[in-house]
């Protein structure tokens, strides 16, 4: 009996520690399962941090980064972007904008208040040869481009702020269409004519001593007199000196910009589009200087960019270190005249250009 | 008026380019451009992740400040949308977006593009017809009410479209259901101040 009790005991305590051994793993079960089926499965992913997040706006791109896109060469993010839309808009296009309108009106101002610059003496009625027939055309032809390629630079750039409200659509997707065209074969053409006129002047406009003295006098503003000068002086050397740097940098920059099919960087297409803008737009408030000296601004310059011949008088007083090297070529008016008609324009090619 | 929204929620986001196939189906994009891709980090390792991206039709779109033509513009609802008949293709909107989602179908001398392609949010574009809008376009979903078909077709939902509003509540609900303390960004170690997942409903 006492056996059968002891049995029954132990059969008892069996029994209950099966059911609590049960009862822990359906307990463990229904942990893992979280009991709430609404719940998301909450598998931590260690890696992406604040870290991570900093290295895909930084564009630091690992070995295994991939993109679902064909050839493509963008990251999760590119910020740069924003950085190149900041400086376009609010630096850029606004200080150009002051930089060229600055420059008319200090033109206007300047025309009004000091007027166009006449000669001292009167015409001697001789003429020298100043430019050649092939750098009045190079001349030209740059000018023209330039001017071409300044107009629809800046309607790229604040014709959408300018021009839009006077267009319809139709008319203004047509004037922007022909602004691209124009801009981007004209652009590669100019580039070219630039640097070979550059390379034809070079000569003429190696920095001298006497140019300082020229800016030291203003270019004739400060005190009386005109201050030495050579071919050229002091002032066109710095327009050509642009030219040859900033104008390069344009160049150099529009040709990035223009031919996309070497596949450049969006990077690089970013500097090349504030470099190019930048040195365009101020070369554009320059040249409004050079075209006002070259026409209105001063008497008896204009005539040797369009004949070829300038005045003696003209070269004595605005060039007297170059007169002094050619006043014996001199030619008097009449006889140019019956050469032209002689040679119907079939000029003898002009060295002195 | 709703504001229109894309999210790409990471840690759902399974990398089976679903979105990118129902985008190109929806919208019979032209050949070699694709509106929407999936970036995957870290592929391969243990903290491998990946999202979907196309345009996120940002408040203050750079692609919009930059253009000289006007070709992009914001509707009320935020989306951006596009006038092909304006694009001159100068590339402007591909160098400031950050996505990377305007894309042209040429890259040729002389600046030659194309007219620039972008997603639409599936809401078309300007148009006479809508034959037309669909052939410059693609589909126009949201005038007939439907949501962007990449977001709809998203086997995981980890690809959301829609009101703002609704897109952050859905997501902030997840965060909480999951409980991570730091929200959808994993081993924050401010975790505990954060609490990005810290739900008010259940706080007595």
């Amino acid at each position: 009996m006492s056996m059968s009790m002891m049995h029954a005991g132990a059969a008892r305590r069996l029994l209950t520690l099966l059911v609590l051994l049960a009862g822990l793993v359906l307990s463990q079960l229904a942990l893992a399962q979280q009991a709430d089926p609404g719940r998301e499965a909450a598998f931590a992913v260690p890696a992406v941090d604040a870290e991570l997040w900093r290295q895909v706006k930084e564009g630091e791109t690992g070995p295994n980064y991939r993109d679902s896109r064909a050839e493509s060469t963008y990251n999760l993010v590119n910020t740069s972007g924003e950085t190149w839309r900041q400086i376009r808009e609010r630096w850029v296009s606004p200080f150009g904008a002051i930089a060229v309108l600055g420059m008319m009106a200090a033109i206007v101002l300047f025309y009004l208040m000091v007027g166009r610059k006449h000669l001292d003496e009167p015409r001697t009625g001789r003429k020298l040869l100043r430019w050649s027939l092939v750098v009045r055309s190079l001349h030209w032809t740059v000018a023209t481009l330039f001017i071409l390629l300044a107009i629809t630079g800046l309607n790229l750039a604040y014709g959408k702020t300018l021009l839009r409200p006077l267009f319809g659509d139709g008319a203004w997707s047509a004037m922007m269409s022909g602004t691209k065209l124009i801009h981007n074969y004209l652009g590669p053409l100019f580039g070219i004519l630039l640097v070979i006129l550059l390379l034809r002047l070079l000569s003429h406009n190696i920095p001298k001593a006497h140019d300082l003295q020229w800016f030291a006098k203003g270019g004739g503003l400060v005190g009386k007199g005109h201050p030495d000068a050579g071919f050229a002086n002091g002032g066109e050397k710095v327009w050509y000196w642009l030219l040859a740097t900033a104008g390069l940098a344009v160049i150099a920059s529009g040709f990035v910009l223009d031919f996309p099919n070497y596949g450049q960087a969006r990077d690089t297409m970013q500097w090349a589009g504030i470099i190019h803008a930048v040195g365009a737009l101020g070369l554009t408030a320059v040249a409004l200087g050079h075209i006002y000296i070259g026409t209105v601004g001063t008497e008896g310059s204009l005539e040797g960019m369009t004949t070829g011949y300038v005045d003696e008088s003209w070269a004595k007083e605005h060039h007297n270190l170059w007169y002094d090297e050619v006043k014996d070529q001199a030619i008097p008016e009449d006889q140019l005249a019956e050469h032209r008609q002689a040679s119907q324009g079939d000029e003898p090619a002009p060295r002195s250009g | 008026m709703a504001t229109m929204k894309f999210m790409c929620d990471a840690e759902r986001c399974i990398e089976c380019n679903g979105c990118v196939t129902a985008c190109k189906n929806a919208n019979e994009v032209e050949w070699g451009v694709q509106r929407r891709r999936v970036v995957t980090l870290n592929d391969g390792e243990p903290s491998e992740v990946s999202i979907s991206v196309a345009c996120m039709h940002c408040d203050d779109a750079p692609c919009i400040a930059v253009c000289p033509t006007e070709t992009l513009y914001q509707r009320d609802d935020g989306i951006v949308l596009h006038d092909k008949d304006l694009c001159i293709g100068c590339g402007y909107c591909l160098y400031a977006c950050p996505f990377g989602a305007p894309q042209f179908p040429k890259q040729n001398a002389f600046g030659e593009r194309g007219k620039m392609d972008k997603c639409t949010f599936c809401a078309g574009g300007p148009a006479e017809t809508k034959e037309e809008e669909y052939q410059k376009y693609g589909a126009n979903r949201i005038a007939e009410g439907k949501l962007p078909l990449c977001a709809e077709m998203c086997s995981t939902k980890a690809l959301l479209a829609g009101d703002a509003q609704e897109v952050a509540d859905i997501f902030r609900q997840r965060v909480v259901q999951r409980g991570h303390k730091d929200g959808g960004w994993s081993g924050n170690p401010r975790a505990d101040a954060d609490s990005l997942a810290y739900d008010a409903t259940q706080q007595g």
